[in-house]
């Protein structure tokens, strides 16, 4: 088997052990030439016929990963000790560089040469590691040249000492810079990163010239200092939150204070972005207020743009100083601090457009111009260049390279275009890059672990011990119409004793998707399908979610189900769990559903059993309310879209039916029950799901709308708040859902965590009312109820648990990870509902109603319950300041000084929609009064 | 953790089909009556043959078949960090009875009864595989003591990482926690006399896994004649044949 392998140990000094680990060299290592005679060339990548062959350096891969994405550089060699280098040094840089490799349209060949039996190099006594992988990389690139005689091999390398040496050496050799100029292709130098050599020392700039660019952050502290400031408690660590609705204001979460540590204006960030591990110092406490007012200072020409209505406090402006009426002294004072030096960067690339400026005069056609993220929390970039017209009306992804002192903005480059501003697939990319979405096809090993197709439930599946086979029972399942990955299915049998037998069937995914394949790692990863207006992201293959694993009509399927006997008042007798294999005998929708209900002439099997459930359904509903859960509000909007243009045709809110709620019910009370057996069984490592009670500061705007209308809300407690929402009746019927949707958007939104991190009354979730909740019921498209399910079969003595529950952190990081996914899908999902709006209303200039929900010193901020958005109207022009407006933020009214108008909070107000373009080819969409 | 990376190279540089260098040497230690050193890359055991002589403890004495016993230990050096291990503890007691019952299944004990085999393994480097290792080293200490055997029993594992069959784990790849698959078998006899695993396996993936160590047992086996060959030859050599 070994064959002729040559044989040499490389050892690895630990710590303290020392790790012999065994080295294999190989003579079965190609050289990915196809027109080589000598080698195998089945797996041949580079071009078909000799040319020059780039070998690349280290630091050109972590540094210009963006110009490499480009197709203009090709046919290059990818040593093994470079791909090495590089996973030590930058995991983000490793994963790009190996999807080129694998990239079939791109001549990128990897060659193992750290195996090779030629191309290995021994360190040599007193040789540094990098030394050596220079040396190695070099001796790799000889090998070609003499390996491959008819094409030219060029080594691509930013260091100077590597580049003499090879020269030396009699390699050809270029800097990245030389290289891409012999390319004639001038638009490809915007994507080299120029070194950070350019900047130069700042005491130069300083001392010798007095020159006009002048200092404006002050100096980031020496690694050393920080260190020792950390240990001595003089300097607090932490990540950098940008708040997202103010780019001037951020917080970083101090685990040595315990408290959030404000940082006002850009000065105190002095540099820091937006999820960058900071240093910080606190400002003295005199100066806590004062600072505040640099986060108004700063602000530019930022004007609120119309937007989704907020669900949630996470979706809605922080409480913001409001003006000059909020009692300041009434406001806890929070620490303040400024950032001192930064820990890690986390630096990416950011989507946006440049800000429209002028075509400059001359000089090449090279011009310096300002790039403004879609993201607000990202200042804006400094870029150079020579495409400049191009640009302008275009979407582009730009990289940061460095941030000095003299410089009001960093300094970044250009590294693709994504399409042109307003167009609905470039909006809806930059909605997915922004989000951090995957939305790569499945790699071929994770396809490689779906069964094979067609699938069907096998004699094994019945005659397993650990399923039960409820074929026999009349399941069906119930959808927003057109839905495929069907994850839930509902059964209810009337029993001879009176009772119902009430089961709810989930889609049994783990039986497909096992811990540690590459499918398993893919979908932990992804954590979440992504629905956008007119696309679906899939968190597993399509095979799985819409065929395999779905719960469709008249097909066996596997299934988890929970089993429940209830008295005909919903009360739980037993709860039963169990692996099945159903077949539903149809796949409903809610209007379906809902019209069946209705329709008294119906007496058929399936119609009385939805009636039998959503009579429970009332009851467990009306009994979960009266524990104080809270029936929030939010508004939801559904588009219609053209099948052929995918345009919206038409937008209106979601009508929540009956038959919503009734399997709404259903899947709450399956949650409830797999969390309290979850948890029975795994104390430490249940995955569960939390509601944190809002605090009083987060209700304040509430409670202050409310009281300038005059009513009062107790907001002691989920039930108080529950109960005084019921009370509050306006004038008019939507009085009441409005208040709710205002209570909705003071609340934070649930979160995923691991039992063991928290202590059970931190496991509440406060808007079901519930003190355990987890997610069970949509497998298909959330990976959280693939844990909850591999949870409960373990609990059930179905399977062992997997290893990755023995370890805490891990499943810290898993619950975190799926807090940031499933955060950033529905941000995506918002964001393509905006896009989709900003669409439709550009050929239709609409009169609506609209809600005042805010008033403020220039006008009021309307909600359109019609289109689900909100945004301001403005009564006096910019500038302008007040005029003949008299404004009331305490009591939430505004009216002209001759008395001709009065606009107060929660009042209705008709308005005019349309889209405008103040900036070119900078749609945007204006409220304004009729 | 990849183990197996695109270009399909394991951690060491090796396929996933192969196994690591094989040596081996027989008549390591004079004293004993028969002995082997086994070594599969890293792993290297040592394994000593007394016997058939006669019974120490009486009582112990079969009349119808011999006595075999075996003892297996792990040099204290053998891992390289210095834990110190207690003599039987649960690990080696259990190796012990994986070899023993594995090596008296092919010995022909009813050709020597009322009397005695002692069979000791001990593994001077760990790096993976030691069961397997100590098995063949023990296969060829009997053989060099010359006891009659059914067939030489050979073993070697496989396991399955990053959704590949991987022949003969070694430390790093053992201690990934996957899937690893123990195979003892006779080869001339086309039987399994040790399967061993401890982890679950689809059973499709399983019966993939498995096979390969069959495979690497056979040419375990291969490797193993071809020493005992050479060994003959020199000792023929030595007298004069
Ligand atoms: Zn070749």
């Amino acid at each position: 088997m070994l064959k002729n392998k040559a044989f040499s140990r490389q050892t690895k000094q630990g710590r303290v052990i020392k790790e012999v680990r065994e080295h294999y060299l190989r003579d079965d290592i190609y050289c990915g030439a196809p027109y080589c005679k000598s080698c195998n060339v089945s797996s041949a990548r580079l071009s078909a016929s000799p040319s020059t062959i780039l070998v690349l350096d280290t630091n050109v891969v972590l540094n210009q990963i963006d110009l490499l994405e480009n197709p203009a550089i090709d046919n290059v060699v990818v040593l093994s000790v470079v791909l090495a280098e590089v996973k030590n040094k930058n995991i983000a840089v490793y994963n790009r560089l190996r999807a080129l490799c694998s990239n079939s349209l791109r001549k990128f060949f990897v060659f193992s040469n750290e195996y090779h039996k030629d191309t290995y190099v021994n360190a040599m006594a007193g040789e540094s590691p990098n030394d050596r992988n220079d040396r190695a990389i070099r001796t790799a690139a000889k090998w070609y040249q003499g390996h491959l005689e008819s094409a030219s091999i060029l080594l691509i390398t930013n260091d100077r000492e590597n580049k003499k040496k090879a020269i030396e050496e009699g390699i050809s050799a270029e800097t990245i810079e030389c290289y891409v100029k012999s390319l004639g292709q001038p638009e490809l130098l915007d994507l080299i990163v120029q070194p950070p050599s350019e900047d130069v020392n700042m005491d130069d700039v300083e001392d010798l010239r007095p020159s006009k660019r002048k200092v404006i952050y002050s100096e980031h502290k020496p690694m050393s200092e920080i260190t020792s400031g950390l240990l001595r408690g003089l300097l607090h660590q932490g990540k950098l939150r940008v708040n997202r609705f103010n780019p001037f204001e951020a917080y970083v979460g101090s685990e040595s204070i315990g408290d959030e540590i404000i940082i006002y204006g850009r000065a105190n960030m002095n540099r820091a972005f937006d999820g960058d591990i900071v240093a910080v110092e606190l400002l003295p406490q005199e100066q806590w207020h004062e600072e505040k007012s640099l986060a108004l200072a700063d602000e530019d020409d930022d004007e609120e743009d119309v937007h989704l209505a907020p669900n949630s406090a996470d979706d809605a402006p922080r409480v913001m100083n409001q003006g000059q009426t909020a009692p300041e002294e009434m406001k806890p004072s929070r620490p303040t601090g400024r950032v001192v030096g930064i820990i890690k960067r986390n630096w990416h690339s950011y989507c946006g457009s440049l800000e429209p400026m002028p075509m400059p005069a001359g000089d090449g056609g090279r011009a310096q111009a300002l790039f403004v993220s879609k993201d607000r929390r990202i200042p804006k970039i400094r870029i150079q260049t020579r495409q400049l017209g191009n640009l302008l009306d275009k979407r582009i992804v730009v990289a940061v390279d460095s941030w000095d002192r003299l410089s009001r903005y960093p300094t970044g480059h250009y590294v693709r275009t994504i399409g042109e501003i307003g167009d609905r697939d470039t909006e809806t990319e930059v909605v997915l890059i922004e989000n951090d979405i995957n939305t790569r096809p499945f790699s071929a090993q994770v396809l490689a672990c779906l069964p094979p197709l067609p699938w069907s439930v096998s004699s094994q599946d019945l005659t397993n011990p650990i399923r039960q086979d409820l074929r026999h029972l009349r399941v069906c399942s119930v959808d927003p119409p057109g839905c495929k990955d069907i994850d839930d299915a509902l059964h209810c049998m009337p029993l001879s004793n009176g009772n119902f037998e009430v089961g709810v069937h989930i889609a049994d995914v783990t039986n497909f998707v096992h811990p540690g394949t590459p499918l398993d790692d893919e979908a932990s990863q992804r954590g979440t399908s992504v629905y956008l207006v007119e696309r679906r992201i899939d968190m597993l293959p399509k095979p799985l979610t819409e065929d395999i694993c779905s719960l469709r009509a008249d097909v066996e399927r596997l299934a988890f189900s929970v089993i429940w006997e209830m008295t005909p008042d919903a009360e739980i007798i037993s709860t039963k769990y169990t692996k099945s294999v159903i077949k539903s005998c149809a796949a409903l929708s809610y209007v379906e559903a809902q019209a069946r209900m209705d329709d008294s002439r119906l007496v058929d099997p399936i119609t009385s059993d939805l009636r039998n459930l959503n009579g429970l359904a009332k009851i467990m509903r009306q009994r979960r309310i009266d524990r104080g859960a809270l029936t929030l509000a939010s508004a939801e909007v559904k588009f219609q879209i053209d099948t052929e243009t995918h345009d919206p045709l038409d937008i209106g809110m979601y009508q929540i039916r009956e038959a919503n709620q009734m399997v709404e019910e259903f899947m709450l009370a399956a949650n409830v029950a797999v969390a309290e057996k979850i948890l029975k069984h795994f104390p430490p490592c249940a995955l569960l799901r939390r509601h944190p009670s809002p605090t009083k500061e987060m209700l304040e705007p509430l409670l202050r709308t409310a009281e300038a209308v005059g009513l009062s809300l107790d907001v002691t407690s989920s039930k108080a708040l529950a109960d005084s929402l019921d009370r509050a009746k306006g004038d008019d019927p939507y009085f009441n859902k409005l208040i709710r949707i205002l209570a909705t958007r003071c609340m934070t939104q649930a979160v995923y965590f691991c039992s063991g991190d928290l202590s059970p009354p931190e496991y509440l979730h406060y808007g079901l009312a519930s003190p355990l909740y987890t997610h069970f019921t949509s497998p298909i498209r959330r990976y959280a109820d693939v844990i909850v399910h591999r949870l409960l079969a373990a609990s059930l003595g179905i399977y062992k648990l997997p290893g990755v529950f023995q370890d805490r952190p891990k499943l810290t990081s898993i619950s975190d990870n799926l807090n940031y996914r499933h955060r950033n899908a529905q941000m995506a999902s918002r964001a393509s509902i905006e896009l989709h709006t900003l669409i439709f209303f550009r050929k239709r200039p609409t009169d609506t109603e609209a809600r005042i929900v805010k008033i403020r010193s220039n006008g009021f901020i309307v909600f359109v319950p019609k289109y689900g958005i909100e945004g301001p109207v403005y009564v006096t022009s910019k500038g302008d300041n007040g005029g003949e407006w008299l404004v009331d933020e305490k009591q939430q009214k505004i009216r002209k000084l001759d008395g001709s108008a009065s606009y107060g909070v929660l009042g209705t107000v008709r308005i005019h929609m349309e889209v405008v373009e103040p900036q070119p080819n900078r749609p945007k969409l204006q409220l304004t009064l009729v | 953790m990849e183990y197996v990376n695109p270009e399909g190279l394991r951690l060491d540089g090796r396929r996933p089909m192969e196994m690591r260098q094989l040596r081996a040497e027989i008549g390591v230690l004079s004293r004993a009556d028969g002995s082997a050193s086994f070594e599969m890359g890293n792993t290297k055991v040592i394994a000593a043959v007394y016997g058939p002589r006669e019974v120490q403890n009486r009582s112990q004495q079969m009349n119808d078949q011999a006595l075999v016993r075996c003892e297996y230990s792990m040099a204290n050096f053998s891992t390289g960090d210095r834990r110190r291990k207690t003599k039987a503890d649960r690990r080696s007691t259990e190796i012990s009875l994986v070899i023993h019952q594995t090596m008296e299944a092919c010995i022909l004990t009813h050709l020597m009864p009322r009397s005695q085999i002692d069979i000791y393994v001990q593994v001077l480097q760990a790096d993976g595989g030691t069961r397997s290792a100590c098995i063949n080293a023990a296969t060829l200490a009997l053989a060099d003591a010359g006891i009659p055997m059914r067939d030489l029993v050979t073993s070697c594992s496989a396991g399955y990482l990053n959704s590949t069959p991987l022949l003969d784990l070694n430390y790093l790849e053992d201690s990934a926690g996957g899937a690893d698959v123990t195979v003892g078998i006779l080869p001339k006899l086309d039987k399994v006399t040790l399967l061993q695993m401890d982890a679950k396996l689809p059973m499709d993936i399983f019966e993939n896994v498995m096979q390969l160590a069959v495979e690497g047992c056979k040419a375990v086996e291969s490797h193993i004649r071809e020493i005992l060959l050479e060994n003959a030859k020199t000792l023929g050599n030595r007298r004069g044949v």
